[in-house]
């Protein structure tokens, strides 16, 4: 009741790593995982006397970010946040202030809701420590050790305006967004492996005219899920608190992935006072004219257009799955099979229910291959289970379907005909098949060798049990 | 001793060697052995790499007697300032946090004077992370001055101007953030020039204030730091500020001398200097006009704030570049309960006093509310020094001043003032400001006996002049002793 009086307003900083071959101020690799400590270098460790030189396609990835969240792309500086902390090497971290390469933009959500990109500018990543003990916790633990491989990898922080107003609305800003970034090839946008991270800042207010309410800091977000249940969390807390008579202290809290809450790291009071100043080491960017547009003119196309494409195209279909189907960056594949003639409404079920569970290999599918799979359940030559059992082997070894089809037995058998096979055996035994469905696992042999015989051992056993299956209920 | 011998130039000695007159073994061992006997009052040397040193100068003989160029300072033996990374060998600024850190790479300069030929032969004294002007602030003992041992050798970089004054190297490399190279060339009765920022590489020199830092040479004469100049400039892209320009070796042709020159005498420079050194300015005018240049008097109004600017931007950026300095991955730790309590500890333990100091003040200077005041009205009075400078070289070709106000004084009689110790460095700081060139050149003594530095300051990328009319006043000395 007391919380439709109150009206959340969020605003995302999302932090995404940036795919360049090499650091941002070295030649070390960037690359994800590795042994501890093995992409670096002294200039990365901060080690005395090293310097930092800026790596050009960190601003170029950077630029076409900005172009598309439809930023200005401004000359702009480099800043020295100092704050001692173990994971930084130079006990400083280099960041952009109040020069950012990218200011006023803008994302629009699918849902059609216009989301503004205050900046986004070009920073360097931390190490990583772990700290031993108990919690994995910095308070708790009798030691750390620090991973410096992630030590310089360029990020670009990606700042939103308070512009959103539910974790509904978060969440599809964060997909849209992460959508949006992959497209322009500027990262991989992994939540999982940290290459994207998201904090929220979360107030409440007494209504959409009210001023705003006092904010604070979401961090430590890993998912998604994550993502819509601390600010859920995090809008209870604070209406609580309001209800109960108290007043919200502007803080950084820290989402608990066990408990589902979040917990006061530090109060504005004790915030670090960060000290910026001009990074001497490093010159102005100013990226003259011709470099934005060229920048501009290879964008690669954006999800927008990518859907707007599907849609018309396609003809049909559910805007979820078109959103979802672009957002895994299968729909050029999509598109591609419905070149070669494919049915588009089987096509794209297979992708999103089946293929899209091993994104990976569903992206490398051959589009031939994967239209005549298509084709061939168009046509009943396989029965939908069997058309998944043959795509499943796609995915993980390759091959054609109609070669997969023939080794798992399928071709010639017509899924109809097992089908017909199979219910005429079940009608011949009604007893066997009471007893298959109450578990009784030695019929289900029974059953299989029946239908081999039946069928002179064409069917494929797997399909016999699956069809079984389906007949239980 | 063999202080009073001839001492061979590095110019001789790197064309003694390529002609076999004698070999860079001879010179090296010879170099140890001054080291050896005269160090001991001195302390110009943390650290002497004797045999490095030994094992390269055999390379540098076997390539001569190949019919190979070492290069232009072909087994010249040469003292490193402690704040220039070297590769395996214990790089200190002076300061005990580093606990004889041995760097995993050489600097830029490094790299350039091996592959010009020069031996490594120690890492020389230096104030605490060049924080100050006496070299009384390193964590490691004074270096004494060699004209007269009571004396301070100025600083930062009083080892390596001592190890050159006194002999015992032809050449040595410093670093210059506020005169760290031309004031204790100036009580050393050396030469020493600040080059234009950006010249030199600064990639491998350990940070004090990056946006002043600039490394240089220091040697006995003017031609001895052309060469060694023309070794170490030049464009390095593993630093971002250093010049991507062509940078063609400097010669100077001293045939016209100083003829046609226009040379201004800065007033605000002169205020409150010892008056043997205003004799040496007036004297140092009269020939300077005899050798046809023309001196007049000139003002840079702004220079007078230069000091506080310079104890605003310095400090603020040290503070942030000695921040690395936390125990975790190099150098001097001391544990504590929790990382925090661990980085306080080695840095309570590791710094000295007038490093703290200057952290403290530039961790101020940068702090919230504080920032406007301090930080950012010292940067607008670094563009005002920039602009006074602009527009007095626009009558000017290059300006005279002296290096210091007073010649050397005495170990311990400034180190607990340090307001009276920043002061030394007055009439250099306005150059580091603006990232002009400036050079040192020795121009007689006082009633002591302890040398008077003159300083010669150009606009950016004039060193070449600099030199040109250090070269000329150096002249008066040679025609003196005729």
């Amino acid at each position: 009741m007391t919380e439709e009086r109150y009206e959340p307003v969020i605003g995302l900083e999302v932090h995404c790593e940036l795919r360049t071959a090499t650091k941002l101020w070295c030649a070390c690799p960037n690359e994800f995982g590795g042994e501890p400590n093995t992409h670096i270098c002294p200039i990365c460790l901060g080690l005395p006397g090293t310097l930092p030189v800026l790596n050009r396609n960190a601003v170029e990835y950077a630029m076409r970010i900005g172009t598309a969240l439809n930023c200005e792309i401004k000359p702009s500086k480099f800043h020295r946040k100092n704050y001692f902390y173990p994971d930084m090497p130079k006990d400083f971290q280099i960041s952009q202030y109040d020069e950012p390469i990218n200011v006023q933009g803008y994302l629009d959500l699918p849902t059609g809701i216009r989301i503004g990109i205050e900046r986004a500018h070009i920073e360097e990543d931390t190490g990583k420590s772990s700290h031993l003990g108990k919690s994995g916790r910095i308070h708790a633990a009798y030691g750390a050790l620090v991973d410096y491989n992630r030590a310089g990898v360029p990020l670009v922080e990606i700042v939103s305006a308070p512009d959103i107003r539910s974790s509904e609305q978060a969440k599809d800003y964060v997909s849209e967004l992460r959508a949006v970034l992959v497209a322009t090839g500027a990262t991989d946008g992994r939540m999982e492996e940290g290459s994207l991270r998201v904090d929220a800042n979360v107030s409440v207010r007494k209504g959409p005219d009210a001023p705003f309410g006092t904010r604070c800091e979401i961090k430590n977000v890993n998912s998604l899920r994550s993502l819509v249940r601390a600010i859920e969390y995090e809008i209870k807390r604070q209406i609580e608190v309001l209800e109960d008579g108290g007043r919200i202290i502007q803080q950084t809290r820290h989402f608990n992935e066990d408990t589902l809450s979040t917990v006061a790291l530090r109060s504005k009071e004790e915030a670090q006072d960060y000290r910026y100043f001009p990074e001497p080491d490093l010159p102005p960017i100013s990226p003259g004219e011709a470099w934005i547009n060229k920048v501009k003119e290879e964008l690669p196309p954006l999800p927008p257009q990518r859907r707007a494409k599907v849609k018309e195209i396609f003809g049909t279909g559910d805007d979820g799955q078109i959103i979802t189907l672009v957002e895994q960056d299968l729909d050029g594949l999509f598109l591609g099979v419905l070149s070669h003639g494919a049915d588009g409404e089987i096509a794209i079920r297979r992708l999103l229910n089946e293929a899209a569970s091993q994104i990976e290999a569903a992206r490398k599918l051959d589009v031939k291959d994967f239209a005549a799979l298509i084709g061939m359940e168009k046509s009943g030559k396989l029965s939908a289970t069997q058309c998944k059992a043959v795509l499943a082997e796609m995915l993980e070894s390759g091959g054609s379907p109609l070669q997969i089809a023939a080794s798992l037995g399928f071709e010639g058998m017509k899924s109809n005909e097992l089908e017909e096979v199979i219910t005429q055996i079940i009608n011949d035994n009604p007893d066997a098949f009471e007893r298959f469905k109450a578990g009784d696992e030695k019929v289900t042999q029974f059953f299989v060798g029946q239908v081999m015989k039946a069928t002179k051992g064409k069917a494929n056993g797997k399909s016999v049990i699956e069809f079984l299956e389906t007949k239980k209920s | 001793m063999k202080l009073s011998e001839q001492l061979l130039s590095a110019k001789e000695i790197a064309v003694g060697i390529k002609n076999k007159t004698f070999s860079a073994t001879e010179i090296v061992s010879d170099t140890l052995g001054r080291i050896e006997k005269l160090d001991g009052d001195i302390h110009a040397f943390l650290n002497v790499t004797g045999d490095q040193a030994l094992l390269r100068a055999k390379e540098i003989d076997e390539m001569v007697s190949k019919g190979e160029d070492p290069g232009i300072l072909a087994g010249v033996p040469i003292g490193i300032k402690d704040n220039i990374c070297t590769r395996k060998v214990a790089t200190t600024c002076g300061s005990k946090i580093l606990n004889e850190w041995k760097p995993p790479y050489d600097a830029t300069v490094i790299e350039k004077l091996r592959s010009q030929g020069a031996i490594v032969v120690g890492k020389t004294n230096m104030d605490e992370f060049a924080m100050g002007s006496s070299t009384e602030h390193s964590a490691f003992g004074p270096t004494k001055n060699p004209h007269n041992i009571k004396c301070v050798p100025g600083g930062s970089s009083g080892g390596s101007a001592a190890a050159v004054a006194s002999g015992m190297v032809p050449l040595a490399l410093g670093s210059d953030t506020g005169g760290s190279i031309r004031q204790p060339a100036a009580f050393c009765g050396v030469v020493g020039l600040k080059p234009t920022y950006g010249l030199v590489s600064r990639y491998g020199l350990v940070a004090f204030a990056s946006s002043l830092d600039q490394i240089g040479p220091f040697s006995r004469d003017v031609d001895d730091s052309v060469l060694l100049a023309n070794a170490i400039m030049g464009h390095d892209p593993l630093d971002s500020t250093s010049l991507d320009i062509d940078t063609p070796p400097i010669k100077i042709n001293s045939d016209g001398g100083v003829r046609g020159l226009r040379i201004g005498l800065v007033s605000e420079f002169l205020e409150g200097i010892s008056p043997e050194i205003s004799e040496a300015i007036e004297r140092a005018c009269k020939y300077l006009d005899a050798g046809g240049g023309q001196v007049e008097s000139c003002s840079v109004p702004s220079v007078k704030q230069s000091l506080s600017a310079y104890y605003l931007i310095a400090p603020a950026e040290a503070s942030s570049n000695l921040a690395r300095f936390d125990g975790v991955r190099f150098g001097m730790r001391v544990d504590g309960k929790n990382a925090e309590e661990m980085m306080v500890n080695t840095r309570t333990a590791g710094f000295g006093d007038e490093v703290k100091r200057r952290i403290m003040l530039g961790t101020y200077a940068l702090s919230a509310g504080y920032y406007d005041a301090y930080y950012g009205s010292a940067q607008k009075l670094r563009t005002l020094v920039i602009r006074d400078f602009e527009s007095v070289y626009q009558k000017f070709d290059v300006l005279l001043s002296p290096t210091t106000p007073t010649t050397a004084f005495e170990i311990g009689a400034k180190i607990d003032d340090p307001l009276t110790m920043y002061l030394s460095d007055v009439c250099t700081i306005p150059t580091n400001l603006a990232g002009h060139p400036a050079i040192s050149v020795p121009f007689g003594y006082d009633s002591k006996g302890l040398p008077i530095g003159l300083q010669v300051l150009a606009p950016a990328l004039k060193d070449d002049l600099t030199l040109k009319v250090a070269s000329y006043l150096e002249s008066a000395r040679e025609n003196a002793n005729d």
